[in-house]
């Protein structure tokens, strides 16, 4: 419970006394290209499998004469939508930027850089993190959508060159009964997730004490508690908004 | 001038400091010596602000760090500079965005100006050359000296250095040493040096206080160190085999 009345005060901080806001938008420019621009390839190569997969699996299993085949379209579309696209991204990008915060501050608090930060009297905590919380809240929902795509791309491709489906029935399927509000919810998601990623990796890296081994612990426990608590909310989420 | 009246501070129930008490001067260089865990640097991180002492106040000038609103507060960080045991360079910015940063930060100049005030502070230590090389690209001394420029960048009334002279070679050593003299004098600042490196106690230690297991034992200047009573001064002075064959 002290944990998590810690990590909540180390929230109150990122709103403390800030700096100049040119300082806050230059930092938040650089955290954009650090944890969206440079997580674009893990997502396009993870999704594009992901879909793929998807499709033949999919096929494979609706063996039923009474089932047209374009259902197979229309679940892998669902299915990126709804939780592969926003939450395996996510856990995808937990592992990724999350113990990427947690070493660099945790490497920044060791080397004391961060207190020599706050010797120059800058609010340590809003100089570094909250470039970091804003930018994942900003990029991943970006991420998602460019899963999404690739995700029914990967099984438009794996589909029709394999022949378990036809691209008509395909084109068909993935446009059959959409719902938009499904899109909403795949937005919504991503921009919680990264919200808990970025602030809790950010929590265990900035109280990191001791060397090199509290540091890759650090970054470890970011990870775990990352994907726990994106699980955690995927269910909330999924319970409060459909 | 800087005076710490009766700091005390306790680590989960163990006295690391047990009220010191002493006073620091403009222009000169200070060391506060000890060996390891005698609590030199838990001593500077309560007089720069990083650890809250459990009693007791620093005064800056006359003003209490600890017991004055935020914008006094603010002021006296402002006229700090630190060099951290390790230089504490950002990672991702070279030396000369490292030196520029708290310009950049807290002051309103112009880049012009700024990019004056970072020429003079890297020439003043020598090292203009490697404006454009990253933390990584230097040595252990090169940081450093980077970690005194960036000290000195925001033109400090004090100085505190934390350990400069470790992981040096005894050369490089002597030429920090002779810098942070040098910049303490030139600009009056009121340098305080924590170290247990006998060459700068007896080089530049204008004034010395010695602390042992929490306690300030010893207090005067460098050459009356060698002429101490304290038994566990002398035991501190005299492990090195060099001083204690010229005591004999």
């Amino acid at each position: 419970m002290s944990v998590i009345g810690k990590y909540f005060i180390f929230l109150g901080t990122l709103f403390g006394k800030g700096e100049k806001l040119s300082v806050y938008w230059r930092r938040l420019m650089e955290e954009c290209v650090g944890i969206g621009v440079s997580s674009i390839f893990i997502v396009a190569i993870v999704s594009t499998f992901i879909g793929a997969v998807s499709c033949i699996q999919t096929a494979y299993n609706l063996v039923s004469p009474i089932i047209p085949i374009s259902t197979v379209a229309l679940i892998v579309r669902d299915m990126e939508i709804l939780e592969l696209a926003p939450t395996i991204t996510c856990i995808v990008l937990a592992g990724k930027v999350g113990s990427n915060i947690a070493s660099e501050l945790g490497t920044m608090r060791i080397t004391e850089q961060i207190d020599a930060l706050e010797v120059m009297g800058i609010n340590s905590s809003s100089y570094l993190v909250l470039p970091k919380v804003v930018a994942a809240m900003l990029t991943f929902p970006m991420l998602v959508i460019f899963s999404a795509f690739l995700g029914i791309l990967g099984g438009y491709l794996a589909g029709t060159l394999t022949g378990v489906i036809t691209e008509r029935d395909y084109l068909y399927g993935i446009r059959d009964s959409f719902v938009p509000y499904n899109i909403f919810f795949m937005c919504v998601k991503p921009f919680v997730f990264g919200f808990l990623i970025a602030s809790i990796s950010s929590f265990k890296g900035f109280f990191t004490s001791g060397g090199a081994l509290e540091v890759g612990k650090a970054s470890t426990q970011a990870v775990t508690n990352s994907c726990i608590s994106i699980l955690v909310a995927d269910y909330l989420l999924a319970q409060l908004l459909l | 001038m800087i005076e710490i009246n009766n700091i005390s501070k306790a680590f989960n129930g163990k006295e690391v400091l047990k009220g010191i008490s002493a006073q620091f001067q403009k222009g000169e260089t200070n060391l506060i010596i000890g060996g390891s865990g005698t609590g030199k640097s838990v001593l500077l991180k309560c007089m720069i602000g990083l650890v809250k002492p459990d009693q007791g106040n620093v005064l800056y000038n006359g003003r209490d760090f600890y017991h004055c609103d935020k914008e006094t507060q603010q002021s006296i960080r402002r006229e700090m500079g630190v060099l951290f045991q390790g230089g504490a360079l950002f990672d991702s910015k070279t030396v000369e965005e490292n030196v520029r940063f708290p310009l950049d930060m807290l002051t309103t100049q112009s880049p012009e100006e700024k990019r004056e005030r970072v020429a003079f502070c890297l020439q003043r230590v020598g090292l203009e050359q490697a404006a454009k090389r990253m933390p990584s690209e230097i040595s252990g001394g090169m940081k450093k000296r980077v970690g005194i420029a960036r000290a000195i960048v925001m033109n400090p009334a004090y100085l505190f250095c934390d350990e400069p002279n470790s992981g040096l070679d005894p050369l490089t050593s002597v030429k920090i040493d002779e810098l942070i003299k040098e910049i303490t004098e030139e600009y009056k600042i009121t340098t305080i040096i924590i170290t247990h490196d006998m060459n700068s106690v007896m080089e530049i230690g204008q004034n010395i206080m010695f602390l042992y297991q929490g306690n300030k034992l010893w207090e005067g200047v460098n050459t009356d160190i060698t002429k101490t009573d304290v038994p566990e001064l002398k035991e501190f002075l005299f492990s090195n085999k060099l001083l204690r064959e010229m005591q004999e």
